[in-house]
């Protein structure tokens, strides 16, 4: 599960570019990875068992772990680094998932946009890996899977372990209620130190899309000049 | 140096965003560029002209398996001693990048939007479209998944020849049941001009508007949240922060606000054209095009313009 800033957040930079300005920043459950965690309480409740949340970063992102433990995870483990890139996550989080007969991931973070930690996870842990999954069902240690192709969707079966990230359309989200946030504050989070691993990337400088030079306006009557002026601009 | 492209097909054609691939490589400068494509292809020339100067072509392995296919790519990753691999960020590529980059122990950046830099560095979209960062990959080996519609085309014409490499196609682990394609469309990631409707379109049975429009700019379709989640369109045209994040040349928003969890997935898009009844829709602000009006007057006008021409 990924910890990241509220979808309204306008970003910004500070350092001279180097880092994300937190400044007002409110954290966030990845919304994919809440998917996640709903669909992998389903799948306990209907199976037997429970669900871990397992994240990667410092203690800024306790609050976001209580809310994943009152949506009804069992208990959460944070590796006490900073996450600094997809491979970095997978590699922390694999000795963990080992332990586990499904890990589900989210589609991609809304940070870093990798879409790569279920992958990863796959290669190191040598699971199958399913990326962009709409529906999952397990019985008998079998899941059957929807998961979107480009141009289309197909339906996969495949035993148990296996790493899948989620995808819109899984499941709806469970809202916590008020007793599960007071049990939330009873359940364990346990913090590990971070294995050494070769760090691949460096995350230098960021920068904002260019911001437009100002909307040329048609009248509403006239649709055909837009037309003329796209085509001028061979944009179409 | 080497580098390794792998160029999607389908129906036995490279897709375009395979080719940006190519190109991309070629002007990488770093060495030898092969090209790899899997079962039915295009042949040689289509891709040494853009700047391959070899093609290796793998055995058809049935439905997609990622699992298999990117242990095929990884064996001949290995096989040729390329450096570099060099995938399109479509699905396919987003999911077998990943793979590749585990089994090579390579360093990985998805979403790419520039060619390595003096510094060695690639910028990469971060924040959904909302920000880019200068990401250096610090491995020997690297795999790079780039954007589609990022990159041109350009002809680099090479001496190339056909390349044979023995792989030991694994079993995978999953099995297809059942194949859903959405046939005839474009796939919106990969799609040059996409046209999209909000709640301003007041219902699914509007979207003939849309959809007339986008049959005459062969077009995708693509729509906001709340439009997909009411069910009028399926989840998987919604764009935005928590659905596609999209590049197309031409986007082109009908009855859309212009939300900021919207704008971050379609603000890369080259040029945007906003049509909104309402003057102060915040779209307006980021569109380089836009008309004031309501869409079931200004839309079929806007479609008979564009069959007129
Ligand atoms: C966590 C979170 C994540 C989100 N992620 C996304 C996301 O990924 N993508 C996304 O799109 N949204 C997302 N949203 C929702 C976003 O905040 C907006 O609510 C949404 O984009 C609005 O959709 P809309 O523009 O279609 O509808 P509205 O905001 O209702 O806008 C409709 C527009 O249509 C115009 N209109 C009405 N009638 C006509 C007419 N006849 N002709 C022309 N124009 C007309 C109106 O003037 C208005 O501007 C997210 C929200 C949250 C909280
Ligand atoms: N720091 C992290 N800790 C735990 N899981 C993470 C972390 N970052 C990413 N993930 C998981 O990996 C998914 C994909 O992340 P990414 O590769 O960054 O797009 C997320 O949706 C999460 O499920």
């Amino acid at each position: 599960m990924s910890v990241v800033p509220d979808t309204t957040t306008k970003i910004a930079f500070t350092d001279n570019d180097t880092k994300f300005n937190t400044d007002g920043v409110t954290f966030i459950v990845n919304p994919y990875d809440e998917l996640a965690l709903t669909k992998g309480l389903e799948i306990a409740e209907a199976n037997g068992g429970t669900v871990t949340v397992c994240h990667v970063g410092s203690s800024s992102s306790d609050a976001a772990i209580r809310k994943a433990l009152s949506i009804g995870a069992s208990e959460a483990i944070r590796i006490d680094a900073e996450p600094l890139d997809s491979q970095f996550v997978a590699s922390q989080i694999a000795p963990i998932a080992k332990e586990y007969d499904m890990v589900i991931t989210g589609r991609e973070s809304i940070d870093y946009n990798g879409g790569a930690v279920c992958g990863l996870l796959g290669a190191e842990l040598n699971w199958p890996s399913v990326n962009v999954v709409t529906e999952i069902a397990v019985a008998d240690r079998k899941a059957t899977i929807e998961h979107d192709i480009d141009g289309g969707r197909e339906e996969l079966e495949v035993n148990l372990p296996v790493v899948v990230s989620a995808q819109k359309d899984l499941c709806e989200p469970r809202i916590p209620n008020m007793k599960s946030i007071m049990q939330a504050r009873m359940k364990p989070l346990n913090v590990v130190p971070a294995i050494e691993v070769t760090q691949q990337s460096e995350y230098h400088t960021y920068d904002l899309p260019p911001a437009k030079q100002g909307v040329k306006l048609v009248d509403a009557s006239d649709p055909a000049a837009l037309v003329e002026m796209l085509k001028l601009e061979k944009i179409i | 140096m080497a580098i390794l492209v792998f160029v999607e097909t389908q129906d036995g054609k490279y897709k375009k965003a395979g080719l940006e691939a190519v190109s991309y490589a070629a002007q990488m400068n770093a060495g030898e560029v092969t090209a790899l494509c899997i079962g039915e292809h295009e042949g040689l020339d289509a891709v040494a002209k853009i700047g391959a100067s070899s093609l290796v072509v793998l055995p058809d392995m049935g439905h997609f398996d990622a699992q298999k296919v990117s242990s095929a790519i990884s064996q001949v990753a290995s096989n040729l001693n390329v450096d570099t691999v060099v995938i399109s960020n479509s699905y396919a590529g987003k999911d077998i990048a990943p793979q590749i980059a585990g089994q090579l122990k390579a360093s990985l950046a998805t979403n790419v939007v520039s060619l390595p830099n003096a510094q060695g560095e690639v910028t990469r979209g971060v924040y959904s479209g909302k920000a880019f960062a200068q990401v250096k990959l610090n491995g020997a080996k690297k795999v790079l998944a780039i954007t589609p519609n990022s990159f041109d085309i350009l002809d680099n014409t090479q001496t190339a020849a056909m390349k044979e490499v023995d792989v030991t196609i694994s079993e995978g682990g999953v099995v297809l049941k059942e194949l859903k394609k959405v046939t005839g469309k474009i796939p919106l990631t990969e799609a040059e001009v996409v046209i999209s409707g909000g709640r301003g379109l007041k219902g699914p049975e509007n979207w003939n508007l849309v959809e007339d429009l986008a049959d005459e700019l062969n077009a995708a379709t693509a729509c906001s949240k709340p439009v997909s989640d009411m069910e009028w369109r399926p989840h998987s045209e919604h764009v935005g922060q928590t659905g596609i994040t999209i590049k197309p040349n031409l986007y082109i928003a009908i009855g859309i606000s212009g939300a900021i969890q919207h704008l971050a997935g379609v603000s890369s898009s080259k040029t945007i054209v906003v049509i909104n009844k309402d003057p102060e829709a915040p779209f307006f602000k980021a569109a380089d095009y836009g008309i004031v009006g309501d869409a079931f007057d200004v839309i079929p006008k806007l479609t008979e313009a564009l069959r007129n021409n």
